[in-house]
């Protein structure tokens, strides 16, 4: 099944229609265009994020990258959020694990309009004393919502059970006590140390010729400098589950339970990558939600959802299988679920199941590329993960490559039905 | 090859959207029925939406699971949603795959099995769907809303439906219901994508041609009186936080005070989206109500919902309170605004500004073949196809006085309710 996939080959990116440019000062910029449509796509990200979080500050990132565009050198909040909200477009910061990332979308004729905005937000951020305290409130109650919610609650609690005393346990958003602590201050002095040019990348897709982009990005950002600006810290061993742990939290007046359980993952440049993406797909991705939607869902009725995801960047990743339940049905679908795995590591994926999975990852290529937002997204992991501008052409072989052997041999590397860790949030 | 739209029909009633589209080697294709929670009643509201659920449950032709297969085999995706007017169905597929699309369509427009046993295990995935959404505070408070905006229009209920009936209903309520509003004189395909018009009427027509088709009658759903003073409602729950929300019964879509609340949302709490995939959308920063509440620390967000609807429904304002205020205190808040728009025509500018925003996020939801194909369906359950085309036009026209009307007529204390939702512990 790669009829479609060669058919569409010279339109997906590859060396021949993506420009990539290094400016001198460590800026990337990758620029593809699809005159298909007015708009365009902005996104990038830079070396700035939740691990460069103070313990008694997490969540220091985040309202950081939520207060770039409170108020600059030239804007106020109100001035700059009329400039952009004028033309019909959107461009919001947003702090993650590793990176702080932004997003905008125009049309492409207010590309140098978007692009002054974003340089300014990120180069003269002035962090206003009022907006920061709103902020500041506005996280706050951001974070007592997320206490009611069985969903993120349970997904935070996996966090700490599977990367427990690693940097990643914590959540970028952090908790209310910690969030408490942070004062104006630590903003301007975690934007001084973390934000700069240095691994900042930008790709910009849609109606504007490359070399334009490159140009209109040279002129807003080529002469940023910031020679205090820190590197990324080095991330510790994650020590590894030993036997299984559950944990539990409350949320009283609820009708519906979460469960998230799993185990730790690869990193993105591991050899398991591929096999592991695979065997998460025919464990709980492919068609309504793989085995485990058909255990579940189709075969039990006892959820709406029940799904396994699979996250890997830099550093350890982890493999999730989770499902909303009755509160009355929660041992159930969790032994459902380890029955699920542990016939996973048992014996290896059925040809056909192989088969599926494979043809599923190459048909679905048009559509993930089919949006500039979509191809904005695939170039930062291109950069990100150094995956090459050829990744693309190379990618049916390394999907086709991948046996059954190989996905039984990777996910009994990390997923043991006896270690597993496990959330359950609900009332 | 066609920029343009092909509408056509074929004898049984099915009404045909087609546009041509070929910048990528995919089509998107959608089979809406004009049936949702507006042609409900208890004790079997919900139905439309179970219906749609046992839609995937398999035909003889293709059992439960194999479409799936086929399907994600491709690279494709497929869904269905049901709301208050309608039920779609769709699938975006690499183009060679459209003989599927249409064969999988019509087969099960008739040929659904309705097994008992799966309409019993789905009745607890249903179940278990809803308790997602009771998780949800903002659940709780819209169907509450819902509940009290309507007397006699099903408009009242929730579209995944009132739970006691969903415990109780049928497999031959379901089936009854799927019987009654799925037929080509029920329905509209619409499908954008890489394909040659001609070539793709005549694979419609063979693969739907034969099915007999029956025009229902409207006169079934019950019309609303207007409303006789302002309903409150009050829930308590779980949680910390409080939430606000302000429901003003609103013109159907077809009317065209509908455009002067559109540029009155705009105003109030920013342009809405027309997008339902991908990217799109602005935000509401530089709106009146969020300058006043969130700038003035009463709330922390706020949003608007107008929706395009066959029958007068709610626009509602939406607001989450500020720790240090209360509901009344944000509905104070919101009543000083809306007084602004009440008293005094807006200015031609900021007409103009909510024109151009809107005209910037249509351009957005023509950016996938998903959405593309979206809109050529779905302004038939409540308007004419031509609503869509005519969306901007429409806009353009709205004058300062327009707005001060329209508010002056919907958005008065006499003709909404407002809803508070606040944490338990305040409540004692």
């Amino acid at each position: 099944m790669t009829k479609v996939y060669e058919d569409h080959r010279d339109a997906l990116p590859g060396p021949d229609n993506i420009t990539r440019e290094v400016l001198p000062n460590g800026i990337t910029i990758l620029a593809r265009s699809n005159f298909n449509n007015p708009s365009l796509t902005i996104r990038g990200y830079l070396i700035s994020g939740s691990l460069f979080d103070p313990a008694d500050k997490l969540g220091l990132s985040y309202l950081t990258a939520n207060g770039l565009m409170t108020g600059t050198a030239t804007n106020d909040f109100q001035s700059l959020y009329n400039e952009i909200e004028s033309v019909g477009a959107r461009l919001g910061f947003s702090a993650g694990t590793l990176s702080t990332s932004f997003s905008a979308h125009c049309l492409s004729e207010d590309l140098d309009l978007m692009l002054s905005l974003i340089a300014d937000s990120l180069r003269s951020p002035t962090f206003p004393e009022r907006e920061f305290n709103r902020q500041k409130m506005q996280m706050l109650t951001g974070l007592a919502i997320r206490a009611q919610d069985t969903n993120a609650m349970a997904a935070l609690l996996f966090d700490q059970t599977v990367y427990a005393g690693h940097p990643y346990e914590n959540p970028d958003e952090g908790f209310i006590e910690t969030v408490q602590n942070i004062e104006r201050e630590d903003l301007i002095h975690f934007y001084q140390r973390t934000f700069g040019p240095q691994g900042l990348t930008i790709a910009i897709v849609g109606a504007v010729e490359p070399k334009r982009a490159v140009d209109a990005i040279k002129s807003a950002l080529g002469d940023w400098q910031n020679p205090a600006q820190e590197s990324l810290p080095d991330l510790p061993p994650l020590a590894p589950i030993t036997e299984t742990v559950r944990k539990g939290i409350s949320i009283p007046g609820k009708s519906q339970a979460d469960i998230v359980m799993g185990c730790q993952g690869p990193d993105r440049l591991s050899p398991d990558y591929f096999p592991l993406r695979i065997g998460n797909n025919i464990l709980g991705e492919f068609g309504m939600m793989g085995r485990l939607g058909k255990s579940v869902r189709e075969d039990a009725g006892l959820a709406y959802y029940a799904y396994s995801s699979l996250s890997a960047s830099l550093g350890p990743g982890a493999w999730e299988m989770i499902a909303g339940v009755n509160t009355s049905n929660i041992e159930q679908a969790i032994d459902l679920i380890t029955d699920q795995a542990r016939q996973f590591v048992a014996k290896p994926v059925q040809a056909e199941e192989l088969a599926d999975s494979k043809s599923n990852f190459l048909g679905r290529m048009p559509l993930l590329l089919e949006s500039n937002g979509g191809v904005a997204v695939s170039l930062l992991n291109i950069e990100r993960f150094n995956l090459g501008l050829d990744y693309f052409l190379k990618y049916p072989q390394m999907i086709e490559s991948v046996t059954s052997d190989d996905i039984l041999e990777s996910s009994r590397k990390y997923l043991d039905p006896d270690k597993l860790a496990i959330a359950v949030a609900g009332p | 090859m066609t920029d343009q739209t092909h509408f056509d029909s074929l004898p049984n009633g099915l009404t045909i959207h087609l546009k041509e589209i070929h910048t990528a080697p995919l089509i998107s294709s959608w089979v809406w029925y004009k049936v949702g929670s507006r042609n409900e009643r208890r004790p079997t509201t919900g139905v439309s939406h179970w219906v749609e659920h046992m839609q995937f449950k398999g035909t003889e032709k293709y059992p439960a699971g194999q479409l799936d297969r086929e399907i994600s085999r491709m690279g494709g995706v497929w869904n269905a949603m049901t709301y208050l007017d309608w039920t779609t169905y769709f699938q975006t597929l690499p183009a060679y795959a459209a003989d599927l699309s249409l064969s999988l369509e019509a087969d099960r427009m008739v040929n659904s099995r309705f097994d008992p046993q799966e309409v019993e295990l789905e009745r607890t995935v249903i179940i278990s769907e809803r308790e997602g959404n009771e998780n949800q505070p903002q659940f709780l408070l819209g169907e509450a809303i819902q509940a009290a905006g309507f007397d006699q229009h099903p408009y009242q209920y929730e579209v995944i439906g009132e739970k006691e009936d969903l415990k109780t209903m049928s497999r031959d309520d379901l089936y009854g219901h799927y019987k009654r509003y799925y037929n080509p004189g029920n329905a509209v395909l619409a499908i954008a994508g890489d394909f040659e018009t001609q070539a793709m009427l005549d694979k419609i027509t063979e693969a739907f041609g034969a099915i007999p088709g029956t025009t229902l009658s409207d006169s079934e759903v019950p019309g609303e009186p207007p409303m006789d003073g302002e309903r409150r409602v009050s829930i308590a729950g779980p949680g910390q936080t409080s939430y606000v929300q302000i429901a003003y019964r609103a013109p159907s879509a077809s009317d065209l005070d509908f455009f002067s609340l559109t540029v009155l949302d705009s105003l109030l709490t920013g342009p809405s989206s027309l997008n339902m995939f991908g990217s799109g959308g602005t935000t509401n920063k530089t709106s009146r109500l969020y300058r006043a509440l969130v700038e003035g620390e009463i709330a922390v967000s706020c949003f608007g919902a107008l929706q395009a609807t066959h029958d007068p429904y709610l626009y509602s304002l939406n607001l989450t309170v500020h720790p240090h205020h209360t509901p009344d205190d944000v509905l104070q808040a919101v009543d000083d605004e809306l007084k602004k728009v009440l008293d005094s025509p807006v200015s031609s500018d900021q007409i103009a500004r909510a024109i151009k925003q809107a005209k910037a996020l249509f351009a957005y939801s023509s950016e996938n073949i998903s959405n593309q194909a979206f809109w050529l369906g779905y302004t038939e359950m409540f308007a004419e196809y031509d609503w869509f085309e005519n969306y901007i036009n429409h806009l353009s026209k709205v004058t300062p006085e327009d707005v001060l009307r329209t508010a002056r007529e919907y958005l008065t204390p006499e003709n909404r309710v407002v809803g508070f939702y606040t944490p338990e512990e305040s409540q004692n």
